[in-house]
C-alpha cells in the first residue's frame, strides 16, 4: 500500500462523524467601509494614504514623497520591457506601481491578482510599493472581499496591509524587512 | 525524533535562574496577548467569528478523506505535483529528492514549524544541502544554533544584545550595535543575496483550500514570497489537517489569524498560491507525521483545529515563565503540550504536567479548542499508561489512602501540624518543592473540623 492509501485509510476509519458547515452570515456586522476607516487602518500600519482625483497625480506626489527614485516600474502600463526580462532584474526597482482590485477597511489589505503585477515578485522585491485603488472598490470585511473574488482563478493573488515588517528582534516594530520599506495608496475619488 | 532526557521542570529551573531575564520575557509575552485582546474586543462579532471558525474546522476534519481527495484533485488540476508522507522520514526523503534532482545545494526557507517537528534542516545538512531560513526571528535562532522558542515568535528569548553579537560574529555588522533597526536592514541585506541565488524555496502552509487546490501563506516580512517567486521551484510543506472547505472560509481564519497572534488587523501578505509560475514547478508536501492517530482519539482530535496563532502561548502562566525551549519539542506551550505525547507518550509524558489548567488558553483560542481540558486528560491517559514517574504514583497512591479515610486524613493532618511546629526543619528544607521559593505558612494551632466541633457546641 502506498502512503497515500495508507493515510487516506487511517483518516476514512478515524474521522469524526461528519458536522454541518456553518454558515457565514451575520459575521460582518456594521463595520464601515469608508475611506476614513480604511486611511486609519492603513496608517496605523505604516502605510500612507493620498486621496486623488485623476491618476495623473500620482508621478508628483511621487517626485516630493520619494525625491531619490530613479527606477520606477508601472505595471499599470501594457507590456513594459520589464515584464519579459529575468525576474531577478527587478532588484534594482525603487518603486513599484501596480493597480488594486478591492481594499478591505477592517485591516486595511489590498488584493492583487496575478494579472495586475505582470511579473509575481514585483510588489515584494521593490524598495517601494504604490497601490491604486478606486475609492468605489473599497469593501468593509474580509468576507465582502471573498464575495466578489470566490470564485475568480488566478494563478497568484495577494492581500498586501502595508509595508513589509517584522518585530523579531526584541517586539520592536522595523518597516522594511524583506519586502517594500513603504507603502503609498492613492485613492481615486 | 529527539529523545527527551531533561523534563520540562528541569529545563524551566534553568531559565529561572535569571530572574530579571524571566519577568521581561513574562512581561513581552503578556504585552503581546494585550494587543491580541485590544484587537478582539473591537470586533463585536469577534466571539461568532471563533465559534464558527470552530465549527468549520470541526466539520473539515470530519470530512477530511474526501476533502483532501479534492485538494489533490484541484492542485493537480493546477499544475502543481502533490506528494503524500506518512511521517517526518519520508516528508525528509521526498524533499530532498527533489532538491537532488534539481541539484540544490544551498536553498531558502520561510517559516514552517512542520519542517522542524520533521527536524528537516539537520536532515539536508546530513544531505549536503544548507538551508537559509528566511524568516529574521528563525534566521537569528539558526544563527544561534537553536530551534525556535515560538511558533510565531521565534526568538523571543533572545535580548537585542546577543542578536547583534550573532550578526557581528555572522554578518560581520559592527561589534556593539544592537538597534533593532540596523540589525534588521543588515539582514535584509543578507538575505536578498540568499533569495536572488537560491534555484529553489520551502515554504510551510497556513490554510490549504479543497475547493480550489489553493494554499495560503501569511508573513510580515514578504520572506514566503521573495523565496517562492524568485526561485524555479516551490516545494510548499503541509500537515493534512491544513485543509479548509472553501475560498470563502479563508475570510474567517485571515480575521482570526494576526488579530490572535500579534494583536495585528491582518498580516501584510496573505498570498494565494494556486498555480505554478510560467515554466515552474510546485510541490505540495501533505504530511500526516501521527495526524490520523490523533484524529481518531476522540478527546484530543480537536487539537488538529490548530492554526497556530500562538495565542496559547503568550497568555500561559507557565509558558510565560518557563520559555518555549522547556518543552523540548517544535510546538512549545500548551497546544504544543496536546499535539506532543501523540507523537511520542514517553518522551512528552512530562508537558501536560506543565500547566496550572488556569483555563486562559482554551478562552484565547481563535478556535475554541478545549486546551485546558485536553491537558487533564492526558495526565490520566499517562498515568493509566505508566509513563509518568514512579514518585508521583507512590505520592498520589499514598495520597489517595489518606484522603479517602477520614480517620487517617485527620490524624495525619495533627501529625503533621505537629512536625510544622516542632521541627520546621523537616519542610523547610530543599527536599520538599513546595519551600521553593517560599516561605511555609505558620501551621494552625486547630484543623477547620476541631474548630468547628468546639463552636458547634459552645453555641
Amino acid at each position: 500500500m502506498s502512503s497515500r492509501e495508507r493515510i487516506l485509510a487511517a483518516i476514512k476509519q478515524n474521522q469524526p462523524e461528519p458536522s454541518a458547515l456553518p454558515g457565514l452570515n451575520d459575521l460582518s456586522g456594521n463595520m464601515p467601509s469608508t475611506i476614513a476607516a480604511y486611511r486609519k487602518v492603513l496608517e496605523a500600519l505604516g502605510g500612507t494614504v493620498f486621496e486623488i482625483n485623476n491618476v495623473e497625480d500620482i508621478p508628483n506626489i511621487l517626485k516630493a514623497q520619494y525625491p531619490e527614485l530613479t527606477r520606477i516600474a508601472d505595471a499599470r502600463e501594457k507590456s513594459p520591457s520589464w515584464a519579459n526580462e529575468d525576474p531577478h532584474m527587478l532588484e534594482n526597482v525603487d518603486m513599484a506601481i501596480v493597480q488594486g482590485q478591492w481594499g478591505v477597511a477592517e485591516n486595511g489589505a489590498i488584493w492583487l491578482a496575478e494579472e495586475d503585477l505582470q511579473v509575481r515578485v514585483l510588489p515584494f522585491i521593490c524598495q517601494h510599493l504604490s497601490i491604486v485603488l478606486k475609492a468605489d472598490k473599497i469593501l468593509a470585511t474580509m468576507h465582502d472581499a471573498y464575495d466578489v473574488i470566490g470564485t475568480i482563478n488566478t494563478g497568484f493573488g495577494v492581500f498586501i496591509a502595508g509595508p513589509s515588517k517584522t518585530a523579531d528582534i526584541e517586539q520592536s516594530l522595523v518597516l522594511g524587512a524583506h519586502g517594500a520599506k513603504s507603502l503609498a495608496v492613492f485613492i481615486l475619488i | 525524533m529527539s529523545r527527551q532526557t531533561v523534563d520540562h521542570a528541569t529545563l524551566a529551573d534553568r531559565f529561572n535562574e535569571n530572574e530579571p531575564r524571566v519577568n521581561w520575557h513574562d512581561e513581552t509575552l503578556w504585552w503581546v496577548r494585550a494587543k491580541r485582546d485590544k484587537m478582539a474586543w473591537s470586533i463585536p462579532e469577534w466571539e461568532l467569528l471563533r465559534e464558527t471558525a470552530s465549527h468549520i474546522k470541526l466539520h473539515a476534519l470530519g470530512n477530511l478523506h474526501d476533502y483532501l481527495l479534492q485538494f489533490e484533485e484541484q492542485a493537480k488540476l493546477n499544475g502543481a505535483i502533490v506528494h503524500w508522507a506518512s511521517d517526518a522520514e519520508e516528508h525528509n526523503r521526498i524533499v530532498t529528492e527533489i532538491l537532488q534532482k534539481h541539484q540544490a545545494k544551498r536553498i531558502v526557507k520561510s517559516k514552517s514549524m512542520l519542517t522542524e517537528e520533521c527536524h528537516l534542516n539537520p536532515h539536508l545538512a546530513a544531505h549536503g544541502i544548507e538551508v537559509i531560513d528566511t524568516d529574521l526571528g528563525e534566521r537569528i535562532v539558526q544563527l544561534a544554533k537553536e530551534p525556535p522558542s515560538h511558533i510565531v515568535l521565534p526568538c523571543i528569548h533572545k535580548k537585542k544584545e546577543e542578536i547583534g553579537e550573532l550578526f557581528h560574529e555572522h554578518l560581520g555588522t559592527p561589534a556593539g550595535n544592537a538597534d533593532p533597526q540596523f540589525l534588521t536592514a543588515a539582514a535584509r541585506l543578507h538575505l536578498r543575496k540568499e533569495f536572488l541565488q537560491s534555484k529553489v524555496a520551502i515554504t510551510g502552509v497556513n490554510f490549504a483550500v479543497a475547493e480550489t487546490g489553493e494554499m495560503v501563506v501569511c508573513t510580515n516580512e514578504g520572506n514566503a514570497d521573495m523565496g517562492a517567486h524568485l526561485a524555479d521551484v516551490h516545494i510548499a510543506c503541509m500537515g493534512i489537517e491544513k485543509i479548509i472547505p472553501q475560498r470563502k472560509h479563508l475570510g474567517v481564519f485571515l480575521r482570526l489569524l494576526a488579530r490572535s497572534a500579534t494583536g495585528q488587523p491582518i498580516t501584510t501578505y496573505s498570498s494565494h498560491f494556486r498555480k505554478p509560475g510560467e515554466g515552474k514547478e510546485l510541490h505540495i508536501v501533505l504530511v500526516d507525521n501521527g495526524r490520523s492517530r490523533q484524529l481518531g482519539r476522540e478527546d484530543f482530535r480537536n487539537s488538529l483545529k490548530c492554526i497556530r496563532c500562538g495565542a496559547c502561548m503568550n497568555t500561559c502562566p507557565v509558558y510565560r515563565r518557563s520559555g518555549g525551549h522547556s518543552y523540548h519539542t517544535a510546538v512549545a506551550g500548551p497546544i504544543g503540550s496536546i499535539l506532543a505525547p501523540n507523537l511520542d507518550m514517553k518522551a512528552y509524558a512530562d508537558l501536560p504536567f506543565a500547566s496550572t489548567l488556569c483555563g486562559s488558553c482554551s478562552n484565547v483560542c481563535p478556535v475554541k479548542i478545549d486546551i485546558h481540558q485536553q491537558l487533564y486528560k492526558w495526565r490520566q491517559v499517562l498515568v493509566q499508561e505508566g509513563y509518568t514517574p514512579a514518585t508521583k504514583t507512590v505520592a498520589m497512591k499514598v495520597m489517595n489512602g489518606v484522603l479517602s479515610s477520614p480517620k487517617t486524613y485527620k490524624a495525619a493532618g495533627k501529625m503533621g501540624r505537629w512536625v510544622m511546629k516542632a521541627f520546621p526543619k523537616m519542610v523547610n528544607n530543599k527536599l520538599n518543592p513546595w519551600y521553593k521559593q517560599r516561605e511555609m505558612p505558620a501551621p494552625p494551632a486547630q484543623s477547620f473540623s476541631e474548630w468547628y466541633k468546639k463552636n458547634k457546641q459552645s453555641s
